[in-house]
């Protein structure tokens, strides 16, 4: 992993009347977000969160609605200003940036996909897609060739001349995709892009996602309330609850061993045998397993362990980085996709 | 059974609980009775004393000192130097700008007097613009309306009006846009600016007429710049409204995207408040027309002028004449800027019929044809004034002198009938209640009603109001207009309660009043005083009966939005426990439509008290009559002065007490209430 691209540090964001006087008072900014509202009126939506998303990472923010994730993602490029904290953006602290820098930085840097989309109702899907390359001032030639090719990798094209209103939601989303694709940042936010889409649409969106992180591979900040969403794009997943980080890692990790029961309960409807990989059911090698057992990766999906495991009459080996770690069988990855049910 | 049974002492406990609001409510009836009570004693045996009267012709003090600062700006002018650097060439400036339009479309100011382009070359490059900011129907409405004119006998007249309105349009939308802008983009600016906007828009258009005429002399100079004051207040508000408005998601979209505050305003407020400005450039453009006539008091040329020399000599056919061409200039003026708002809306382009280039070929082929019309009114004379034997004016005049003849004398019974009996019913015995009262009993009354509407703040500012309005010595007068006023505001309250509910609860009788209304609404005041002078002949009851036809169509349409606006479960929750559409009505409809009933009282009585005011050309008293007879008597000039800022006053005082009675006094007890809890 190389240096990361976003790192925020002790981050902020207080609404309210002298909510900047929280974060340094060691008393107040130890109250949870009840009794703070109840004491001074004011309410923090980010609460000393600390993390870090490395280059080409698909980093997905995940909580319900009120939990501040929206909030979070509008403080890394100041479209709400962080009470206190830092943002490093290739080592350069947003915070420290002026009106100029700052300005370059949502040009060039980071450029955000909306829920409702934002698109300009008066301008052209290709228009639209243009605008950030006309805010910088690049060529009408320069930028029109930029934006047919970036219009025919969102799967628009033929829709150049129409107007957002005539669209789609998804179509419209494309539209939003294209727009922050068009000045070829570094980095790509997402603040809940497919929540005002339809399950069918929503699917081929996150599809669309994958496919252009695999081409392209942008930095992603991805917004969610949605864990199956969090889980099948997310490199890491963050889950917030209060303004407060609850957990951070990959989506095995989470699912594996949940930090408390709030996660726990999050995570109790996922079918374990999706997410979890090998490692987490692997046990002792037993006496009887013979040494020419299958062997199977720990980073294994369990699913995809089955046809193995149904195939071999004797348990199946795991390795881990060239070493045996343990076997699994029938039973373990029974038992596994029996407790999901049961939580459910 | 048993549980309904259970479940009702709670429910008793809770209406003792709501019993406290119902008794603050009552207070409040019980001050307002109370001081009725007391008015109406304190009539019985004061009635007749300290009564304030001043007769017609009589002068106080004040009204004298206010002469003299009026010789004083007359002797002054040439020398002071106020006048020599800020209003002699702000007037220089203006009056500069509308001769040019006024040469071009009325009358060159040398020679034969013909305007610069003829008659037949405006009809063709007014119709021709109307066809490019708007579409060919709109042009060919223009092209019909000015040939129009012209056979009325009053194609000058109309280009007049035509090219002052062109000129107020054209320095308020240079001040009001960018102003609206800025009161868009910053919202300090906004705040300074709102309080500003409120109280221009209260003042009945006439009183400014008398100081600027006094600063600006009498002329088109005054006339323009009154205009530009009376009509910038909706193209402020409208641009500044449109600039803020912008969705929140897409303004965000465009802020992530790095953009500074200029390409903001010039990618996204501005394109996106388009269809809002050239709305606002609509409503500037009515109240520029309704101005421009007005201003026909201080000399402004026109229609307006025809139409007061007209109603002073009581010359119906030709006041119906020159009225109808207001009427029509208003029409075309109104269908023309809204044609051109909806071309305005984003995304028109994409439904139009014919593609750009084809529209770009036809505009400049049609303007080449304008260009040879104009070409040809130059050299022809036919072509340069209208035609004097293609006249119907005369006709006009004299068809609508002798339908009105055969009006007063054929439906005499009814018409005077009518008149004298509410005149003597109603209007008389109430006028007489408020003028005969004496001063400070009904100062007492009103201050009592106020503190009861509104507390103690309400009842500071309606004791300053009166206290200016006997400083300014027209107590009795300003009585006769409020009398006038509030008389006629209660007739419109019952129309609007009558047609609002209508219209709200039937959307075929809203689509077949709404268009009316609207049209109604874009008429010049002016216009309505003149059937009605037809009908009844110049007295005070004709201008209560404009008054009300002026002012019902804003309360009717407010009444009507406020019912419709009632969301349908609650009315589906009311008719499906039973209810009859009478109790619909008076139970659900009317309370929840309290604040709308409200607004609309309040602006009735603003309309209502502008067009009793300018009722003072049909014979209406009071404070009118003094700012008229100030306009046309030097030696009165003090006091109509006075009246005018007499109006204000009155205006203000009805316009606070109104709104008090809008807020909502049960909510208020309520949240009052509730920290106790």
């Amino acid at each position: 992993m190389s240096s990361p691209d976003i790192s925020v540090r002790n981050l902020w964001k207080v609404f309210g009347p002298g909510g900047e006087k929280i974060p340094k008072d060691p008393e107040l900014s130890a109250l949870s977000s009840a009794e703070l509202l109840e004491r001074t009126g004011c309410n923090a939506a980010v609460r000393d969160m600390n993390f870090d998303v490395a280059k080409g990472e698909v980093f997905v923010v995940m909580g319900l609605s009120g939990s501040g994730k929206s909030t979070l993602i509008r403080c890394l490029t100041r479209l709400i200003e962080p009470t206190s904290g830092s943002v490093l953006v290739d080592g350069k602290d947003v915070m420290q940036a002026g009106t100029g820098e700052l300005r370059e930085l949502r040009r060039r840097k980071m450029s955000m996909v909306f829920q409702h989309f934002g698109l300009l109702p008066h301008r052209t899907v290709l228009d639209n897609v243009s605008y950030g390359l006309q805010i910088r001032g690049a060529a009408k030639n320069e930028r029109y060739a930029r934006s047919h090719e970036i219009i025919e990798l969102v799967g628009l094209k033929g829709y150049e001349q129409h107007f957002p209103d005539q669209l789609s939601g998804g179509m419209q989303q494309r539209v939003g995709l294209g727009r922050a694709l068009a000045g070829d940042p570094d980095t790509i936010l997402f603040d809940e892009p497919f929540s005002a889409l339809d399950p069918l649409i929503r699917r081929d969106m996150q599809a669309e996602v994958i496919r252009l992180h695999k081409e392209m591979g942008k930095t992603m900040v991805f917004v969610t309330h949605d864990l199956s969403e969090a889980l099948k794009l997310g490199d890491r997943i963050l889950i917030m609850r209060n303004g407060e980080t609850v957990q951070c890692g990959t989506g095995d990790d989470l699912v594996g061993s949940p930090a408390d029961k709030y996660i726990a309960d999050f995570v109790s409807e996922v079918p374990r045998a999706d997410v979890l990989t090998l490692k987490w059911i692997t046990d002792p090698v037993a006496f009887g397993t013979p040494a020419d057992a299958p062997v199977l990766s720990a980073g294994t999906i369990i699913r995809d362990a089955i046809p193995t495991v149904m195939n071999s009459l004797c348990p199946v080996l795991v390795e881990d980085s060239g070493k045996i770690t343990g076997q699994i069988d029938r039973d373990s990855i029974l038992s596994v996709i029996r407790s999901t049910e049961v939580a459910a | 059974m048993s549980t309904l049974v259970r479940d009702r002492a709670p429910v008793q406990t809770g209406l003792v609980s709501v019993r406290a609001p119902r008794k603050r409510l009552s207070r409040r009836t019980l001050i307002l009775g109370g001081a009725g009570v007391v008015w109406l004693i304190g009539f019985l045996f004061l009635h007749g004393t300290a009564t304030l009267t001043l007769p017609a012709s009589e002068l106080t003090d004040l009204h004298r000192s206010l002469n003299q600062f009026n010789a004083w700006v007359a002797s002054n002018r040439a020398d002071n130097p106020v006048f020599q650097y800020v209003f002699t060439p702000l007037r220089a400036a203006v009056d500069a700008v509308a001769n040019l339009f006024i040469g071009i479309f009325a009358a060159s100011s040398t020679g034969l007097r013909l305007p610069e382009i003829g008659w037949l070359g405006t009809v063709a490059l007014l119709s021709w613009i109307a066809f490019a900011v708007g579409n060919a129907r709109v042009a060919l409405l223009t092209a019909a309306a000015f040939v129009f004119f012209g056979l009325q006998g009053l194609f000058v007249e109309a280009a007049y009006t035509f090219a002052l309105v062109i000129t107020a349009v054209l320095f308020t939308l240079l001040i009001g846009i960018p102003l609206g802008v800025l009161a868009g983009v910053y919202g300090r600016v906004a705040k300074v600016i709102t309080p500003v906007l409120d109280f221009m828009q209260t003042l009945p258009t006439f009183v400014y007429l008398a100081p600027l005429a006094l600063i600006f002399l009498i002329g088109p100079a005054s006339a323009v710049i009154a205009t530009v004051i009376y009509a910038a207040p909706p193209v402020i508000r409208l641009t500044a409204h449109g600039i803020r408005c912008i969705p929140e998601n897409t303004r965000e979209a465009s802020d992530s995207l790095g953009t500074t505050g200029w390409q903001r305003l010039l990618t996204l407020q501005l394109p996106l408040a388009r269809r809002t400005i050239v709305m606002g450039i609509n409503q500037t453009t009515m109240a520029a027309l309704s101005m421009v006539t007005i201003a026909a008091l201080i000399a402004a040329p026109g229609l307006g002028q025809v139409v007061i020399r007209a109603l002073q000599s009581l010359d119906v056919g030709t006041a119906v004449n020159a009225g109808l061409s207001i009427v029509l200039l208003a029409i075309v003026l109104d269908r023309v800027t809204t044609a051109a708002s909806r071309r305005a809306e984003p995304g028109a382009n994409r439904k139009r019929r014919i593609s750009r280039r084809t529209r770009y070929i036809l505009l400049a082929a049609t303007l080449l044809v304008v260009l040879a019309m104009v070409q040809l009114s130059r050299t022809m004379l036919w072509a340069a004034a209208f035609p004097k034997d293609l006249n119907i004016g005369p006709a006009i005049v004299s068809g609508v002198s002798s339908a009105s003849e055969w009006l007063q004398t054929n439906l005499f019974l009814f018409t005077v009938s009518f008149r004298e009996a509410v005149t003597n019913g109603i209007l008389n015995p109430f006028q007489s209640l408020l003028t005969e009262t004496p001063f400070y009993l009904l100062v007492a009354v009103i201050v009592l009603a106020a503190f009861a509407l509104g507390g103690w703040k309400l009842a500071a500012v309606t004791a300053t109001c009166l206290a200016v309005i006997i400083y300014l010595g027209l107590w009795s007068d300003s009585m006769v207009t409020l009398a006038g006023t509030l008389v006629a505001t209660a007739v419109v309250m019952v129309l609007g309660v009558i047609f609002g509910v209508a219209m709200g609860r039937s959307s075929k009788v809203d689509q077949l009043m709404r268009p009316m209304l609207d049209a109604g609404q874009t008429m010049p005041a002016f216009v309505y005083l003149v059937p009605f002078l037809g009908l009844f002949g110049a007295t005070r009851f004709t201008a209560i009966i404009a008054g009300i036809i002026y002012a019902a169509p804003v309360a009717i349409k407010i009444t009507a939005d406020g019912i419709a606006a009632i969301s349908p479960t609650v009315m589906e929750a009311a008719v499906s426990s039973g209810s009859t559409p009478w109790q619909v009505i008076t139970k659900v409809q009317l309370p929840m439509a309290r604040q709308s009933l409200a607004l609309a009282a309040n602006q009735g009585l603003i309309y209502v008290l502008a067009m009793v005011v300018v009722g003072a050309l049909v014979g209406a008293g009071g404070l009118g009559y003094d700012v008229v007879a100030g306009f046309v008597q030097s030696s009165l000039f003090g006091k109509g002065l006075a009246a005018g800022l007499a109006i204000v006053f009155l205006g203000i005082l009805l316009d606070r007490m109104t709104q008090a009675a809008a807020a909502n006094p049960v909510r208020k007890v309520l949240s009052a209430k509730s920290p106790a809890h």
